[in-house]
C-alpha cells in the first residue's frame, strides 16, 4: 500500500457539496525513460482512482503517464448521508491502495 | 627555487586567495520561497496539495512504531508526534558535547535509532529518514534557526564560511558569487536565490520527491561541476552549520517546494 | 546519479519569448504534423461528433517553472442534475509523447463539475479539456503554458 493523504471535512450538511483532496506517493514511471545502461524502464503508473460513497461509485479517474508523480486529485461530492467513502488507487503492477474515511451528514 | 617552482607557488597562492571578499550574512534574509513562481509558492502553502506532506504521514506512522531489538517507538520516549521536540530542530546542527562531532537532524535520528531502538540506521534519503526528519523539523516551524557557532563549533563554522566563499569546480564559482553577489538575477529560467536553508527538507520538482539539504548541496556541487561529496560529509555538515547561521531571523518554513 | 524524473525532450525557452503554441483546429484538417498525436486523440474522443468551444474553463499557469508537475483545474458550467450533467472530462496534451493525459468520470453525485490534478508537460504547448455531456454533446476549452527549464538540471 502506498502512502496517501486525504483532506476532507469530517461532517457536512445534507445536500452540501464538499471538496475532497487526495495525494498518493507514486513515481508514475512513464515508460519513456531509459536507465543508465540504455535499457527502457517499463511503465508503472497508477492507472485508476475510484471513489465509492456508501457503496455507490461517485468518482473515477483514469490516469495516463502525463499525470505528475505523486498524483494530486481533487474533486467534489454531494453529502447525501452518513457513511464511508472508500478511495482505491490501482497501478500497473496490480498494487492496490485502499483508504476509508467516514463522513457524518446531518 | 626553479622558475617552474616559483610559478606553481604563485598559482597555488592565487587559488587559495580566490575567495570572495564577502563575510557577512545578508542584511535582509530572504526565504527560498521568494524566488519560486507564484504557483509554486501557492502549492507550498497548500497542505492538502503539497506532496511533501506524504512523507509527514510516513514520519507520523513510524513515530508510533516500536522498532529494533529494544522494541521501542519514538513515541515511548518523546511522546505524541504532534507535541514532541518543540524547538529542537531550530538548534541543529550542533556539536555533541565532548565529541567535537557536529550532528544534524538526520544523524541525530539515526543515533537514536541505533543506540536507543537498537535497530539499523536509516539510509540517506530513505522514506523513513526523510519522514522523521520532516516531522522533527516541523516541530520548529516558524522559529528562526539558533545555532551555536563558537566553542567547539567554531572551527566547523569557519570551514563552512570558507567553503561558501571559495571558488570550486570546473565553473570555478563560489557559492557567494551567485547567492550573495547576484541574488534576484536570472540564470536561464531561474531567479538566483540567497541560497537559504529555511525550506529544507523540501520537495524539489526536479526530483519529484522530498529531499534533504545534503541532496540539494550535492546538486550544487554537480551544478558547479565540482566533486559531489557523500551525504553527511564533513564539508556539507560545515556548510549546513554556516547556512543555519546565515539565515539569521528567517523562520523555518519546511517543507518548501522548489524547482 | 540518476534521479527518478521523466526524460521528456524538454525545450529551453528563452526568457521573455512568448512561444505560445496554436490550439489544434478542432473539426478542421488544418493541424500541423507535429500535433498528429493530439489530433488523433481528439478525433477518437469526438467519434464523429462536433465539439463546441465553451462551458469548459481550464486553469493552468501561464508559465510553469518545471514541466514535471503543473497544477491543472477544470471547471464546467453544468447544473450536474440527473438530466443534465458532465459524464466525462478528457485532458489532451498537444506536445506530450502520449496525447491523452487524464480522464475523469463524473455523475450528478459530484454536485459540481470541478476537478484538479497535477500534470506533466513536455514543453511549451496548449492543453485542451473536453467535456462529454449526458446528452452526448461535446464542449471544450484550451489553455497555453510556457514551460521553462531550471538553470541547474542535475539529475541528482
Amino acid at each position: 500500500m502506498s502512502t496517501t493523504r486525504i483532506v476532507m471535512p469530517e461532517t457536512a450538511r445534507k445536500g452540501e457539496v464538499i471538496e475532497i483532496r487526495t495525494l498518493i506517493r507514486h513515481e508514475m514511471e512513464t515508460g519513456h525513460r531509459r536507465d543508465h545502461t540504455g535499457k527502457p524502464v517499463p511503465r508503472d503508473i497508477v492507472h485508476t482512482f475510484t471513489v465509492t460513497y456508501a457503496g455507490d461509485e461517485v468518482f473515477r479517474t483514469e490516469l495516463f503517464p502525463g499525470v505528475a508523480a505523486n498524483p494530486y486529485i481533487a474533486f467534489t461530492t454531494v453529502a447525501v448521508a452518513t457513511g464511508d467513502l472508500e478511495f482505491t488507487w490501482l497501478d500497473d503492477q496490480g498494487r492496490r491502495t485502499v483508504e476509508t474515511r467516514r463522513l457524518s451528514v446531518t | 627555487m626553479t622558475r617552474w617552482g616559483a610559478t606553481l607557488l604563485c598559482l597555488g597562492i592565487a587559488s587559495v586567495l580566490s575567495v570572495s571578499a564577502r563575510a557577512e550574512r545578508p542584511a535582509k534574509p530572504q526565504p527560498g520561497r521568494d524566488f519560486q513562481s507564484a504557483e509554486t509558492r501557492k502549492l507550498e502553502a497548500d497542505e492538502a496539495a503539497n506532496p511533501a506532506y506524504l512523507w509527514l504521514e510516513d514520519g507520523r506512522r513510524l513515530w508510533r512504531h516500536p522498532a529494533g531489538a529494544a522494541n521501542r517507538s519514538c513515541e515511548s520516549c518523546h511522546g505524541a508526534s504532534e507535541t514532541a521536540l518543540t524547538g529542537v530542530a531550530a538548534r541543529y546542527p550542533r556539536v555533541v558535547p565532548g565529541t567535537g562531532r557536529l550532528v544534524n537532524i538526520e544523524s541525530r535520528i539515526n543515533d537514536c535509532r541505533v543506540t536507543r531502538q537498537e535497530a539499523p540506521a536509516f539510509k540517506a534519503e530513505s522514506t523513513e529518514l526523510l519522514g522523521l526528519t520532516l516531522l522533527v523539523t516541523l516541530r520548529s516551524r516558524g522559529m528562526p534557526r539558533q545555532v551555536v557557532i563558537d566553542g567547539p563549533a567554531a572551527p566547523i563554522f569557519e570551514r563552512g564560511r570558507t567553503l561558501w566563499m571559495t571558488r570550486q569546480g570546473q565553473t570555478n564559482l563560489a557559492c557567494s558569487q551567485c547567492h550573495d553577489d547576484n541574488v534576484g538575477k536570472s540564470l536561464r529560467g531561474d531567479r538566483i536565490s540567497q541560497g537559504q536553508s529555511d525550506g529544507w527538507p523540501a520537495y524539489r520538482l526536479e526530483w519529484q520527491s522530498l529531499g534533504s539539504l545534503h541532496r540539494r548541496l550535492r546538486a550544487c556541487s554537480l551544478g558547479t561541476r565540482a566533486e559531489v561529496l557523500d551525504y553527511g560529509s564533513d564539508d556539507y555538515l560545515a556548510l549546513e552549520l554556516y547556512l543555519a547561521w546565515r539565515g539569521g531571523s528567517l523562520p523555518i518554513s519546511s517543507p518548501g517546494i522548489r524547482r | 546519479m540518476n534521479g527518478t524524473r521523466t526524460s521528456f525532450d524538454r525545450r529551453v525557452v528563452a526568457s521573455g519569448v512568448a512561444a505560445l503554441a496554436i490550439a489544434p483546429a478542432l473539426g478542421s484538417a488544418a493541424v500541423a504534423d507535429e500535433n498528429a498525436l493530439a489530433k488523433a486523440a481528439l478525433a477518437k474522443i469526438a467519434a464523429g461528433r462536433p465539439m463546441q468551444k465553451g462551458r469548459v474553463t481550464i486553469t493552468l499557469p501561464e508559465l510553469a517553472e518545471n514541466g514535471n508537475s503543473v497544477g491543472l483545474t477544470i471547471a464546467v458550467d453544468s447544473p450536474m442534475t440527473a438530466g443534465d450533467y458532465v459524464k466525462t472530462l478528457h485532458v489532451v496534451s498537444e506536445k506530450n509523447p502520449i496525447a491523452e493525459v487524464v480522464k475523469f468520470h463524473l455523475s450528478p453525485r459530484a454536485g459540481r463539475a470541478r476537478v484538479s490534478t497535477n500534470i506533466r508537460l513536455a514543453s511549451t504547448q496548449t492543453v485542451t479539456a473536453i467535456a462529454e455531456m449526458s446528452d452526448g454533446t461535446l464542449w471544450f476549452g484550451t489553455a497555453s503554458v510556457i514551460v521553462t527549464l531550471a538553470a541547474c538540471v542535475d539529475g541528482g
